[in-house]
């Protein structure tokens, strides 16, 4: 039967009709076998476009679309929507991608762009006329979440899915959870603390039956895929009974002879191998840093609740989706950049936080009293010649609002700040006017020009080519320097091996579209939330936090999935079993199955993922891919060269 | 006429290459307009047949965008893509095509440059074989 298709192709704005001729392509596919009706459309995704060809669709039963626009990763879901609306069979609509792989690639040639453009819409029409009818498949989804990082998106995330009902296993590799929020004292905008803000959603997490939290933990396989996936979790213990006396501890504290740099105060203070939690700190129990611990004995003489004979053990637990919550670390400047390591006074942002927050009535650093501070703005983000192209966000904000707290804490404090211009989107601007109406001092220089710091006997000079004084050279001599450093990707990101995410150009989690499917991978079922994706503060790690948690609730909520019905299918006449097909599929798919004289393999429909893995080990040609057979896959070369 | 750029089919993967196909145009790293993609789910279900009558019907070359080790399916992906490349080159010493004409590299979901560097010197070496 011959069909009746409908070809829509779409300016995009001018993205596309500004190198491609878009009426060319029109004229050009208008007479091809089956379409019905060609049409251009400035936006092929607007409301009236859509409901124009749901209306084309009905009233002319149309068996198939075409449409030729962005990349199908963009709206494919849109236009399948499109099709259903109009009752035809959602696989009977095939996208030509015109614009990433059109337009944009090839604005340098516009008649070999708008050439291109035809011969691949003709593919789609190729593609669109063999094209059948499916049913999705329908499998099993364990009604179960993992979230990795017990950070405030994880922890966040968490509460949420356990109040829709769903069991969530939340996976935390610290022994303590709260991630970077609990290391931060008061906080912009609200002045809450990190301790305030950790601590509320610690009793929230631990208050919800159906939320099993693992700290010590991290996962160490994944397999299966959305819907089913297996996770084997190792969880180190922390050597301590739950139960302890507060002196005894103390005193074995005092008595273990290994210190080591304390990492939560990001290494300006020392802590020993066995340590107790800062307040903001949860669960509230020592720990022994069995890393460093040289098992010398010495706290386990004073203090019973040492317990070395705990083991490590291995869980496995089944979900339907997992959220990934892990976060971000700070930039870590490299040796002499803005002086970093050069002198004992040049810390970095995060260690400034840290100090203002331990030191109660002066701010004392290396026995030093510090008054005037210099803050160097965009260390490690914002680089033109290094990795980091991109803006962290919360810096600014987080620099004026440390200046200010030291200002407000600590007695004679001058801040001066030397800035590539601030960005203290939204309401974080009144901090800035805060800043300014207090006092303290902007200085601003251009990238290609940044401040200078040069140490010499112990002090340090930051000298600028002011651009708001005209360029005239200003130098500081500050007490302490610190260098307001960006976000970068965690250093020990293993994890996204594991769940073969991709990442992006700054290496954090990608997701599929920035504006339109803001917390979805390629990798289905796995969602990413907070600043595991990008810089972000915590309202915009908590919303993402709520977004994940709701689209993974999605996978999971109805205990069934649909999948997609792309799946091999074996031809029985040709099939002679030779067992190939079986030893190339990853997923244990295909089976051998007496069908009555003959032996022949067969696909196990809700376990095929559709790879096609097995197609080309067939030595008979028995096995196809639906949607990507022979016939599919050989016309649209066909109509590829056509043109 | 001498041809100005080399007709090329390029199989890439929905999930990991053809994402990268996408950014290079996003960057508007540009390369030959003759350059044509059919994305399909994975590299190692790629049939030498397909690649055959791409050939047959006038192809100058075809490239394999593959997944490497990024796979979504699994890890014996790279060894399979591999597997498949060894014999389409049988087939097409078979038939007088030369094997160079088949090339393929594994394009990870970022890898926008090394796709357009890779296309683009395989567009050279089509020129420089069919002018020779
Ligand atoms: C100096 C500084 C000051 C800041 N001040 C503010 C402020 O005042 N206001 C504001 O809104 N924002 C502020 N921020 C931003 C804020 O810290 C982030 O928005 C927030 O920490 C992001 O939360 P998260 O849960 O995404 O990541 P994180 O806080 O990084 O938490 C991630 C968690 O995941 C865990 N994890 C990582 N990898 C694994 C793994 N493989 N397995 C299991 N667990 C893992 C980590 O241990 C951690 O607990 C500041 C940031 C900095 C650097």
């Amino acid at each position: 039967m011959n069909k009746k298709l409908g070809v829509y192709i779409c300016h995009c704005g001018g993205n596309i009709s500004d190198y491609i001729d878009v009426e060319k392509v029109k004229a050009a596919v208008a007479g091809e076998d089956g379409v019905y009706l060609a049409k251009t459309t400035m936006f092929a995704c607007s409301d009236a476009t859509q409901k124009e060809m749901v209306e084309d669709i009905r009233s002319n039963n149309l068996d198939g679309i075409v449409v030729a626009s962005c990349s199908p990763k963009l709206h494919l879901l849109t236009f399948r929507a499109v099709s259903e609306r109009a009752l035809l069979n959602k696989y009977n609509y095939v996208h030509a991608n015109i614009r990433e792989q059109g337009s944009w690639a090839h604005s340098d040639d516009k008649a070999g762009a708008t050439e291109k453009a035809v011969s691949l819409v003709k593919a789609a029409i190729a593609k669109v006329r063999l094209a059948r009818s499916l049913d999705p498949i329908i499998i099993p989804s364990k009604k179960a979440v993992a979230i990795i990082g017990a950070g405030v998106a994880g922890m966040r995330a968490a509460i949420e899915l356990a109040d829709m009902g769903c069991p969530v296993t939340l996976v935390e590799r610290e022994y303590f959870v709260g991630g970077r929020v609990a290391q931060w004292d008061v906080m912009f905008t609200t002045n809450q603390t990190g301790k305030e803000l950790v601590t509320r959603l610690y009793n929230e997490v631990i208050a919800r039956d159906n939320i099993t939290l693992l700290t010590g933990a991290e996962v160490v396989a994944n397999s299966g895929s959305i819907g089913d996936f297996t996770l084997k979790i190792k969880v180190t213990p922390r050597y301590m009974k739950e139960k302890c006396d507060q002196n005894n501890l103390l005193k074995a504290i005092e008595a273990c002879p290994v210190v080591v740099p304390d990492d939560f105060n990001f290494n300006i203070t020392s802590r020993k191998a066995i340590y107790h939690n800062f307040p903001g700190e949860f669960p509230q129990y020592p720990v022994i840093d069995i890393k460093n611990c040289t098992r010398c004995g010495e706290c386990e003489k004073i203090c019973s609740s040492v317990d070395f004979s705990q083991q490590e053990q291995t869980v496995e637990v089944h979900v339907g989706s997992v959220v990934m919550a892990t976060g971000f670390d700070p930039y870590t400047p490299a040796e002499g950049e803005f002086g970093y390591k050069l002198s004992d006074f040049v810390v970095t942002l995060p260690q400034f936080k840290r100090l203002t927050d331990i030191n109660k009535d002066n701010l004392v650093y290396n026995g030093r009293e510090i008054r005037n501070i210099a803050y160097i703005y965009c260390v490690g983000s914002r680089q033109s010649e290094g990795d980091n192209k991109y803006c962290s966000r919360y810096c600014c904000t987080s620099a004026i609002h440390a200046s200010l707290e030291a200002r407000n804490k600590f007695r004679n404090v001058n801040n001066f700040h030397f800035t590539r211009g601030i960005r203290t989107y939204g309401k974080q601007e009144l901090l800035y006017a805060e800043s300014l109406r207090k006092g303290d001092v902007y200085l601003q220089a251009y990238e290609e020009n940044p401040p200078l710091v040069e140490v010499k006997d112990g002090q340090i000079t930051v000298t600028i080519n002011d651009i708001m004084t005209g360029g005239r050279e200003i130098s500081v001599i500050p007490d302490l320097l610190v260098l307001v450093t960006g976000m970068v990707p965690r250093a020990d990101n293993s994890i996204a091996s594991k769940f073969k995410l991709p990442k992006g150009r700054d290496s954090f989690f990608n997701e599929i579209h920035m504006k339109l499917r803001p917390v979805e991978t390629v990798i289905d079922g796995v969602t990413i939330s907070g600043a595991c994706q990008g810089p972000k503060n915590i309202t915009e790690s908590v919303n993402s936090a709520l977004s994940a948690a709701a689209k993974s609730y999605s996978f999971v909520n109805k205990g069934e999935l649909a999948l997609e019905p792309i799946i091999a299918g074996i031809d029985k006449d040709l099939c002679t079993w030779c067992g190939e097909c079986e030893k190339a599929c990853p997923f244990d798919a295909i089976k051998k199955e007496k069908q009555g004289e003959k032996e022949i393999a067969v696909i196990n429909n809700s376990v095929c993922k559709g790879c096609g893995m097995c197609l080309p080990v067939c030595p008979v040609n028995a096995i196809n891919l639906i949607a990507f057979s022979d016939r599919e896959i050989e016309s649209m070369i066909d109509a590829l060269v056509s043109v | 006429m001498e041809k100005k750029s080399a007709r090329i089919l390029v199989f890439s993967t929905e999930k990991i290459s053809d994402p990268a196909i996408d950014m290079a145009g996003l960057l508007k790293l540009h390369y030959p307009p003759t350059v044509y993609t059919i994305a399909v789910p994975c590299s190692s279900g790629i049939k030498p047949r397909w690649i055959m009558h791409a050939y047959d019907k006038g192809f100058d070359g075809v490239f394999i965008a593959a997944d490497g080790s990024d796979c979504t399916y699994g890890e014996t992906c790279t060894e399979k893509t591999g597997h498949i490349v060894g014999i389409t080159h049988q087939m097409m010493k078979e038939k007088n095509i030369d094997p160079a004409r088949l090339r393929m590299a594994a394009i990870c979901s970022v890898c926008s440059e090394s796709f357009v560097k890779q296309i683009k010197s395989f567009n050279q070496y089509l020129l420089q074989s069919t002018k020779s």
